[in-house]
């Protein structure tokens, strides 16, 4: 008898030990198949070859169908079936208008893109850059490059605000599509945007586009015998790197010399300064002792907030404010940040960053601090809670 | 700072200020030609203690003096650290596979963190029944591995207008090249059964972008995977975990991470990522669309700016890749004096379709000013052009799809720039 049959004799099931059986069988076979000369063909002609041989050997498994995975409910479909095609597919009924859009937008997207859509650093600009395509620095928004309007009404709804995607209305979503339309110039102040009249708009350069022609164009100038000696006089530099010296630097890359504002400068702490800067914090941390390991904890709850807030070395404001210092503060006082004006008057009022405060923000946020921007929906469990406060605590000594 | 040659990484001002350890290796030698080696006269602390136990790092890590060998992100290029890149370090790799810890990144939306249990991946739109499967569902289909390299349409996409950044970790480091283990996508689709009219798919991330991609039928039955594991392993969080396609030879966007849905169509959708972003604007202001192969391609990886010689003249290796999404590379030529003269390199390692290509050329360097090049030759019989060749067709605006002939400048003292040449 066989090791591997001796193994499973004790099985109750017959068919498992006719399956597993089977399947032993078949993976020796499997092992043994280069020695087959008839499934190889002639000895290949180096080790390169063979590799070559066997890699690219397909269609040996079964086809199926195999009968794997279940049915998906219409509901789950629903739930996942968000996407928006130009011939209006997909789209669900909704509206909204220029004037709603205005203000979802500056709540919700003139942190990164500006009030008028001008884009804030480097965030992407949304309006105007008409006529500018050919230029040297071509502008390519909403308005000026985007072929078609429900590729804007996708994007926003899937992926929109940046760090809390998928939490606006199908109406929002309207307004927002209606306002960047309004902004670019191209409806009135007074124009609504629905499911009923969205297939009416086209955007000014959906004909700015063509299929692929490399095939056609470039190929055959591309595929030709190319000269091998003598084939030039003189070679003399037209351009180089350094004069433009824009590549960076290992030495100027620690966290140590990043003391500046360097914005959002999360690359330079991947960089091997996180221990430095960790380490930084323990040292400092003498005054309440922090339970270390619920810090760890809340720094992987932190994830949850990192798309809006920083915290840290070099932290700056992004859509939500850098979070050094919040406990023990006043709520709404960093400095340099608008905050709703909710949250600036119960800061006023004298209302303090405590466990308490921040617990039951965290929970229901709208419901703490009305009208708050920071549109994330709250943290489920009082773990998570106390986690991520004790990780702020850890900026705020 | 450690004194062990290979660990001393002086900076690239350093060596464009001329300080470079440029004569360290002859100053060694004399060292040793007066009073014998320390390295070998002395005993080493490693030769007489003993060294870690076995289980001192139960997932491996490289050795101590590689931690230069890492992933470098250029700052300035994106709005955040999220939605952004970093770079393969193309010169300190040789061989053909990337290590999974330094295939680059790109995100939209961050790198998510999903657990496999509460993962899954849904086919519905234009098919016979919609399905629904679990992790486990797809470890119960048959599986195919393949050695691809997935480049980002944008690699080299900041040298459009000139040399801009000195180093191939910059200019051609938006590549990666691993093993996939995955099912073809073929085998899913069939087990939803695509109806006769469904002639495209949109693939969805889980992560918060949501990244979307249309992609033609054709090309889904051919040899696209969806892939649970890299070189052997769990794909990468950052690479998509727990499960991501595979598009082979096309640009690295299509190849939709941390994967959840399946849609098939009639027509293609013209999302975000196929129309505002990878197109590729021309000269005369219009974009081509759906640009989805990737042409063929080299960088000679060292000696470059990032990796100068060090050696003095005399035996010098030359090393690089190529490759091409159209097929294998047969063929790659060098030159050190700017294409006045062209040699045939040579190829070392398997040579598989749509994967990287490692190529050698060994020549005696006589201290002088060398001008590098390398042009590759793919198996449909295309040239890599030059980069003047590209710009005739397409302008400097297009961003994506640079595969111009790179040039390195190795001035006497070894260090190498990012140029272009007449």
């Amino acid at each position: 008898m066989s090791k591997s049959l001796k193994l499973y004799a004790g099985s109750a099931l017959g068919a498992a030990i006719i399956l597993t059986g089977a399947m032993n069988f078949a993976d020796r076979n499997i092992t043994q198949l280069p020695e087959n000369a008839a499934v190889m063909g002639a000895a290949p002609e180096s080790p390169d070859t063979m590799f070559i041989a066997a890699a690219t050997a397909s269609g040996a498994e079964a086809e199926g169908p195999f009968g794997l995975g279940r049915e998906a409910l219409p509901e789950e479909i629903a739930a996942w079936d968000i996407d928006i095609r130009p011939d209006g597919k997909g789209l669900p009924e909704g509206r909204g208008n220029v004037w709603d859009g205005e203000g979802v937008f500056v709540e919700q997207c003139a942190v990164c893109h500006g009030d008028f859509g001008e884009g804030v650093g480097r965030w992407p600009v949304l309006t105007g850059g008409f006529d500018t395509l050919t230029d040297q620095r071509p502008v390519k928004t909403t308005g000026s490059y985007w072929p078609y309007l429900s590729t804007v009404w996708d994007y926003v709804h899937r992926a929109m605000p940046f760090g809390n995607a998928q939490s606006l209305t199908d109406d929002e979503v309207y307004a927002i599509t209606a306002y960047l339309l309004n902004m670019n110039g191209l409806v009135d102040g007074d124009f609504e945007l629905s499911h009923e009249n969205f297939s009416e708009v086209t955007l000014p350069n959906e004909d700015g586009f063509y299929m692929d022609d490399r095939e056609e164009l470039e190929l055959p100038e591309f595929t030709r015998d190319p000269c091998m000696e003598n084939c030039k006089e003189s070679v003399e530099i037209t351009m180089r790197a350094a004069v433009l010296d824009v590549t960076p630097d290992e030495a100027v890359q620690t966290m140590e010399e990043s003391g500046e504002d360097h914005g959002t400068d999360m690359a330079a702490a991947d960089d091997g300064a996180a221990t430095e800067a960790e380490a930084d914090t323990a040292e400092d941390a003498e005054t309440p002792a922090l339970d270390m390991a619920l810090v760890d904890e809340g720094e992987k709850v932190f994830r949850k907030c990192k798309a809006c807030h920083q915290v840290g070395d070099g932290a700056s404001h992004r859509v939500g404010p850098q979070l050094n210092g919040v406990m023990g503060r006043e709520l709404g006082a960093a400095e340099d940040f608008r905050y709703s004006s909710t949250m600036e008057e119960m800061g006023e009022e004298g209302i303090v960053w405590t466990e308490e405060t921040m617990a039951e923000f965290l929970a229901k946020p709208r419901s703490y601090v009305k009208g708050t921007k920071m549109s994330f929906p709250g943290l489920r469990s009082d773990e998570e809670i106390a986690a991520v406060t004790e990780y702020l605590k850890s900026f705020s000594q | 700072m450690t004194t062990s040659f290979k660990g001393t990484k002086p900076s690239r001002r350093q060596f464009l200020s001329g300080a470079a350890a440029a004569g360290a290796g002859t100053f060694v030698a004399a060292q040793a030609r007066a009073a014998g080696d320390p390295a070998i006269t002395e005993l080493q602390p490693w030769t007489q203690q003993l060294g870690d136990g076995v289980d001192v790092a139960p997932y491996g890590m490289p050795s101590e003096y590689e931690s230069h060998v890492k992933r470098r992100t250029v700052e300035w290029l994106t709005a955040d650290p999220i939605s952004s890149i970093n770079f393969t370090p193309l010169h300190e790799l040789d061989g053909i596979i990337t290590p999974n810890g330094l295939c680059f990144e790109r995100h939209h939306g961050g790198a998510a963190h999903i657990d496999p249990a509460e993962h899954r991946l849904m086919i519905n739109g234009l098919v016979e029944t919609p399905l629904v499967f679990t992790m486990q569902d797809l470890m119960r289909f048959p599986r195919e591995n393949h050695v691809y390299f997935l480049e980002c349409a944008a690699n080299s996409g900041m040298e459009w207008r000139g040399s801009q950044l000195n180093g191939c970790q910059f200019t051609h480091g938006m590549i990666h090249n691993v093993m996939y283990t995955g099912i073809p996508l073929r085998l899913l689709l069939q087990e939803a059964g695509v109806k006769t009219e469904g002639k495209w798919i949109l693939p969805e991330g889980a992560d918060a972008a949501a990244m979307t991609r249309s992609i033609p039928m054709e090309k889904a039955l051919d040899d696209c995977l969806v892939a649970f594991k890299m070189n052997g392993e769990a794909l990468r969080t950052e690479q998509g975990y727990p499960v991501r396609l595979v598009v082979p030879g096309w640009e690295g966007n299509m190849w939709v991470k941390w994967l959840r849905r399946i849609e098939v169509g009639d027509k293609p959708w013209h999302h975000r990522e196929e129309t505002s972003k990878y197109t590729d604007l021309l000269a005369d202001g219009k974009a081509r669309r759906f640009t989805w192969e990737m042409d063929a391609k080299s960088v000679i990886t060292n000696p470059s700016p990032q990796a100068p010689l060090t050696h003095g003249k005399g035996p010098t290796v030359l090393t690089g890749m190529a490759w091409s999404g159209r097929g294998t590379i047969p063929r790659v030529d060098v030159t050190t004096d700017g294409g006045i003269t062209w040699h045939q390199a040579r190829i070392s390692g398997p040579s598989l379709d749509k994967s990287m290509h490692r190529f050698y050329y060994e020549f005696d360097w006589d201290g002088g000013p060398l001008y590098l090049q390398s042009r590759a030759h793919d198996s449909t019989g295309y040239v890599q052009p030059t980069k003047d060749q590209l710009r005739e067709f397409r302008g400097v605006n297009s961003i994506y799809h640079n595969n111009g002939i790179q040039t390195w400048y190795v001035n006497e003292e070894g260090i190498a720039e990012n140029v272009e040449i007449s």
